[in-house]
């Protein structure tokens, strides 16, 4: 397209400028049509996400109208008797997410503080680099593995073990009471700290590297210790990045369905104890929709998926304008 | 008095340093004794007739071979799909609506489809697609793939091709060059290494996806190369065979488990190796 020959021998000054312009004719046609087809590549994204929203929006509808707000609030979920809740499965995701952002924080702030501060420059590539090969690790590897190595495990060591040490603590004692099942919220929340610690630390460690070394050189200059440096420079530098980061770990807790539906024992209960058997939205829809053959049944679950869209869209939509906002400080 | 103060934060940093050093190990432990018993589970199924023998009835041998096979041919669907369809986009944002208000929001809606969860794609693909023609089938789990596969494209496609050098562009606008002849001849010649390495990402991320594809693509105990039918997976015959209380099943999904984080892992670091060169020209 690009070469083009004019045979300029026989031709005058008049017919080289009419194929001149044919040429940047041409030239504009195909610019237009290319503008046209990638603007319309790029109107997709919108289309999907629009179509995703509007599609569950239809197929949540019978079940939305029939149970009105009552499908927020009530736990039941009877498919025979075709009467359906959502606030145990809502309940096991909120759960099951904060546990593990309790579980996962912790250790991601300290893994990428050691790896900003403390660890040795020819270790920091590494570790870093394996940080992030491992946040692609797909899913149902920490599933399976929880299930055959972690449940077993949990369920003939940990859990004995936390529930004789809590029986005499009043509150807690509630929290971790039960019988050892090993399937449950705090096996759920526990697979998913460890599969969104490479997240966390990953996101982490990029603001915490955006802190300018004069700001911390300074800081140690005048005598401050490694804890104040990260506690008053480096953690208020980037506190919305921090917060941005945890919000898009949060986001991928939530909507976790493979990791999750191994370990949690898919029972429709509110229970007080962590260690019971729960549920969450993704696991019921993952272990209810091809079972489903009523009409209100599907719809429910449908209904389920939109609830679980809205909290993610919600919660990934902050973490996107946080982490903006330091992108756009970054490159002023 | 000053003294002890001095020691006492020292003490305080030492504590919540070796705190940081003891999460560091914490963290990373867990996740090599998960790659650790995955390869050591794994291996111990790993046979040539994995990829030679189809899976199984329960209680007899076999292999993974349609699994391996329905990947294959969803994923390569989903990527052919999709790739081109984000990598437009992706251009359209870098080249034409650099800067303007659509980008931006297409930008922000693209990285909010990036950690969507992913049944909630499968959930989109069963209501639009499935539930029309009423069957389960292969083009169904090449339509979620390829959804999954357009974000990631958009990324890096718009992320590569504003490293492209400005003068490049300007140099060529002052040749006469329209800008989809720049574009295609120029910059995304300059930028090749990265966009194969969005493109491999891509192919990383939906390989072991398994939410997406439990109501469009199911699965298929037998050969198939029918993708209007349901079509064997990994993920899935991972996902039910860990389930089954058969012990043969249970070691065939620990193999399978085994070959996607290898796959996995083989794109994303050559991805890395790609980008790395691009980044070193």
């Amino acid at each position: 397209m690009a070469v083009i020959t004019i045979n300029s021998s026989d031709a005058g000054p008049k017919a080289l400028a009419s194929t001149r312009a044919a040429v940047v004719r041409s030239f504009r046609r195909g610019d237009r049509a290319f503008r046209l087809v990638t603007f319309t590549a790029a109107l997709s994204v919108l289309i999907i996400l629009c179509g995703v929203m509007l599609s569950l929006l239809f197929g949540a509808w019978p079940a939305l109208r029939t149970f009105g707000f009552g499908f927020f609030i009530h736990a039941t979920w009877n498919p025979v008797k075709d009467v359906f809740g959502a606030l145990a499965a809502i309940y096991g995701t909120l759960v099951t997410s904060v546990l593990a952002m309790l579980l996962a924080v912790p250790v991601s702030f300290g893994i990428a503080v050691f790896l900003t501060e403390l660890c040795p420059w020819w270790l920091r590539r590494p570790i870093g680099i394996a940080v992030e090969l491992l946040a692609g690790i797909p899913s149902i590897i920490y599933g399976i593995w929880g299930l055959f190595v972690f449940l077993p495990f949990v369920q003939s060591y940990i859990q004995p073990f936390l529930i004789n040490l809590f029986a005499p603590v009043p509150v807690l004692n509630v929290l971790f009471a039960g019988p050892p099942y090993g399937i449950g919220t705090f096996s759920a929340a526990f697979i998913l700290a460890i599969m969104v610690v490479p997240f966390i630390t990953a996101v982490t460690r990029d603001v915490f590297e955006t802190v300018p070394a004069v700001l911390k050189e300074a800081a140690y200059g005048i005598g401050a210790t490694r804890l104040e440096v990260v506690r008053r420079v480096v953690v208020p530098y980037t506190r919305t990045g921090l917060v941005g980061g945890v919000m898009l770990g949060l986001g991928r807790a939530l909507g976790e369905t493979m990791a999750v539906t191994f370990v949690i024992g898919n029972a429709h209960a509110i229970s007080s104890s962590l260690l019971a058997p729960g549920t969450t939205i993704s696991a019921v829809i993952a272990n209810e929709f091809n079972e489903a053959t009523d009409p209100m049944y599907i719809s429910s679950l449908i209904a389920l998926g939109l609830i679980l869209f809205f909290i993610t869209f919600v919660v990934l939509a902050i973490s996107r304008l946080l982490l903006m906002r330091i992108e756009k400080a970054e490159a002023k | 008095m000053n003294r002890s103060l001095r020691t006492r934060r020292q003490l305080s940093s030492l504590v919540m340093m070796t705190l940081s050093v003891g999460a560091t190990l914490f963290g990373l432990g867990f996740l090599a004794m998960i790659l650790g018993t995955l390869i050591f589970e794994g291996l111990a199924g790993l046979k040539l007739s994995i990829f030679t023998q189809m899976t199984p009835p329960p209680g007899s041998k076999g292999g993974l071979l349609n699994a391996i096979a329905g990947s294959l041919v969803m994923t390569t669907g989903g990527v052919v799909i999709g790739a081109p369809i984000g990598m437009l986009a992706g251009i359209y944002m870098a080249e034409y609506g650099h800067g303007t208000r659509f980008t931006i929001i297409v930008r922000f809606i693209n990285d909010i489809l990036l950690s969507a969860p992913s049944i909630i794609i499968g959930l989109f693909v069963y209501e639009i697609y499935v539930a029309e023609v009423h069957h389960f089938s292969g083009v169904a789990g090449i339509i979620a793939l390829a959804i999954m596969v357009v974000p990631v494209v958009v990324r890096t496609t718009e992320d590569m091709l504003l490293l492209v050098p400005g003068t490049l562009k300007e140099a060529a606008a002052a040749m006469g060059l329209p800008r989809s002849i720049f574009i295609r001849r120029i910059a995304m010649r300059a930028a090749r290494a990265g966009l194969v390495t969005g493109v491999l990402l891509a192919v990383a991320r939906v390989s072991g996806e398994t939410a997406p594809l439990l109501f469009t693509a199911l699965s298929n105990q037998f050969w198939s190369w029918n993708i209007n039918s349901p079509i064997a997976n990994l993920p899935m015959v991972i996902f039910n065979f860990a389930l089954s209380p058969y012990k043969d099943w249970q070691q065939l999904a620990w193999t399978g488990a085994l070959l996607i984080t290898c796959a996995v892992l083989a794109l994303s670091i050559t991805a890395r190796v790609l980008s790395a060169q691009g980044n070193r020209k």
